[in-house]
């Protein structure tokens, strides 16, 4: 038996259809109810709707054997985890975006509000910058606006959000897209149940 | 009785106690302090890199020992001698899961002297007998950073450069093999040794298994680390631990401390590797000692809980007495249930205490 973690959501839900198509269907997933694990003995297959965010921690600590989740989540908490594959969905990628007239001249300490502290830090600490870093929790785009920061570090997918709120892209971090990651412990002990899901699955994403 | 109640932790760290000295390990007992340079002067070998530090009465900057290895090996051994320890200690790190200080337990070894092929056989094959005493259902992995190394000179076709190195080897640590043909485009490695890069990431498994994969790489600076490599496995083979050692080169380690094997092992049920371990010759080099150097440690602290059947009782019998009970029939009751060989609590209220038997002496006078 495989424990899969997926990430609640639409994207948890489109890599669902990818595992489905693969041979792991468990049909009860689809019914409308507040169930959050879901068994298909047969297939030998389990799965657990859960926070996008906590996707790596029960994968890490062994509670999901396997699980999908963004590379964001995986460059921000840096799980000690396996990532198989790039499932090539939730495509978007890490940036710096600041105000349209922003320019910094590196003369003062650049303010970053930012949810992924983490990554702020070490992207600026590549090019020893200074940084001063705001965490916040949501609504990032709001904090050039206000002059609470000079830039923001946020997930950037088709630019909408941040245009519609006269801000722009200045430099990009990183890619991102949804991960199939594995428990380390987990694939020593389930390695060809793991690697015949991981074919069969990376056959259909091509 | 008294071996039932030793948690399981405890009960393994006295089996691979035994098991050492079975092969003439000495016990060796450390201060649990350090001085701070030590740690200072050798940041990266460390797991993390916070120590916990405070001055001694004299002004001197002393640190919680965060590994025990360094403690050990700064003792001289003099050239050609052959000094084998074994240590049961309690070390200070950030844990990696909850990121905050923890006390966590290691049993382990060390080697330091020559190192032929019998030396390293004798650490692996202990490292394997370790994890056999936890759980059948092990795995010892076995990576070889010679190997990697000689393969990388021989075939990526770019000058060595730390930044492309560190990113390899991250990504053959999480068998991310996407993203290191990500960072080999980024650096510029030739076809062939995108090639070989991805042949490393698949060679995992069964020791020959996973050997012949690489095998048409090894040619070359790779052939002579190759060559030693497959003899250990060969080995390995003939023991009772062949179908439980394997091959895997996503263990990697920081290259200026290690250039040689490595190793990790896992128990079916635990999500992290409960062994680590490794030849560390060029430590060795670092702190001036011309000699070799094989280790490893067993982390006690993850296997607490581990196969422990849930205890649905907190003694046997519970004695409940009051202010009225004479306290001679207290002691009685109480002797007699002990002498029975059973566990007991006498109390003035249940308390939420769980137990099978009750014995009300409440008001006998």
């Amino acid at each position: 038996m495989i424990n899969v973690a997926l990430p609640k959501g639409r994207l948890g839900e489109k890599i669902y259809d990818i595992f489905e198509a693969a041979g792991y269907e468990c049909p009860s997933i689809k019914e409308p109810n507040r169930k959050l694990i879901f068994e298909n003995e047969e297939k030998g297959v389990r799965y657990f709707w859960v926070k996008p965010s906590d996707v790596s921690i029960y994968v890490e600590r062994g509670a999901a054997d396997i699980g999908v989740c963004g590379k964001d989540i995986l460059a921000e908490y840096e799980p000690s985890v396996y990532e198989l594959l790039d499932l090539k969905k939730g495509v978007c990628r890490m940036a710096v975006a600041a105000k349209k007239d922003f320019y910094d001249d590196g003369r003062n300490t650049l303010k970053v509000a930012t949810k992924f502290v983490n990554c702020a830090k070490k992207y600026y600490a590549s090019k020893c910058r200074d940084i001063d870093v705001i965490h916040l929790n949501g609504s990032i785009e709001i904090a050039p606006i206000l002059g609470l920061s000079d830039v923001i570090v946020d997930i950037v997918e088709t630019g909408a959000t941040l245009k519609e709120n006269d801000l722009e892209v200045v430099e990009e971090i990183f890619p991102i897209s949804a991960r199939l990651i594995a428990n380390k412990s987990s694939f020593k002990f389930k390695t060809e149940e793991i690697e015949t899901l991981m074919q069969k699955v990376s056959a259909l994403i091509g | 009785m008294s071996e039932s109640i030793l948690k399981k932790e405890e009960k393994i760290a006295l089996e691979l106690r035994a098991l050492y000295a079975k092969y003439g390990y000495l016990p060796y007992k450390m201060s649990k302090f350090e001085e701070y340079d030590l740690y200072a002067s050798n940041k990266d070998f460390l797991t993390g890199d916070r120590v916990i530090t405070f001055n001694d009465t004299d002004g001197k900057l002393l640190a919680l020992k965060p590994d025990v290895t360094l403690s050990i090996i700064k003792n001289d051994v003099a050239a050609g001698d052959t000094r084998k320890v074994y240590y049961n200690e309690n070390v200070y790190r950030i844990s990696g899961e909850t990121k905050q200080f923890k006390e966590l337990m290691q049993v382990g070894l060390e080697r330091i002297g020559e190192m032929g092929i019998y030396e390293v056989y004798e650490a692996v094959y202990l490292a394997a007998a370790s994890l056999a005493q936890i759980s059948k259902n092990f795995v010892l992995d076995i990576s070889h950073l010679g190997v990697l190394s000689a393969l990388m000179d021989e075939w990526i076709g770019i000058k060595r450069d730390p930044a492309f190195e560190k990113a390899a080897m991250e990504c053959l640590a999480e068998k991310n093999a996407h993203g290191l043909m990500a960072v080999c485009e980024k650096y510029g490695v030739v076809k062939a040794g995108q090639e070989m890069l991805l042949a490393v990431v698949g060679a995992y498994g069964k020791m020959q298994v996973a050997l012949a994969k690489i095998e048409p790489y090894c040619k070359g600076k790779a052939a002579r680390p190759f060559a030693r490599l497959q003899t250990l496995f060969s080995m390995l083979e003939k023991t009772e631990y062949a179908e439980n050692i394997r091959l895997d080169f996503s263990v990697v380690n920081n290259r200026n401390y290690y250039d040689n094997i490595l190793f990790k092992g896992f128990i079916e049920g635990v999500s992290e590797s409960v062994l680590s371990g490794g030849r560390y010759d060029k430590l060795m080099e670092r702190l001036g000692k011309k000699t070799g150097a094989i280790g490893f440690a067993v982390y006690l602290d993850l296997l607490e809980g581990f196969n422990e059947d849930k205890r649905l009782l907190d003694v046997d019998v519970m004695v409940l007495y009051d202010d009225k009970t004479d306290v001679e029939t207290i002691v009685k009751a109480v002797n007699e249930t002990v002498q029975a060989g059973k566990s007991v609590s006498a109390q003035k209220t249940l308390s939420g205490v769980r137990y099978q038997t009750l014995l009300d002496i409440r008001g006998c006078v």
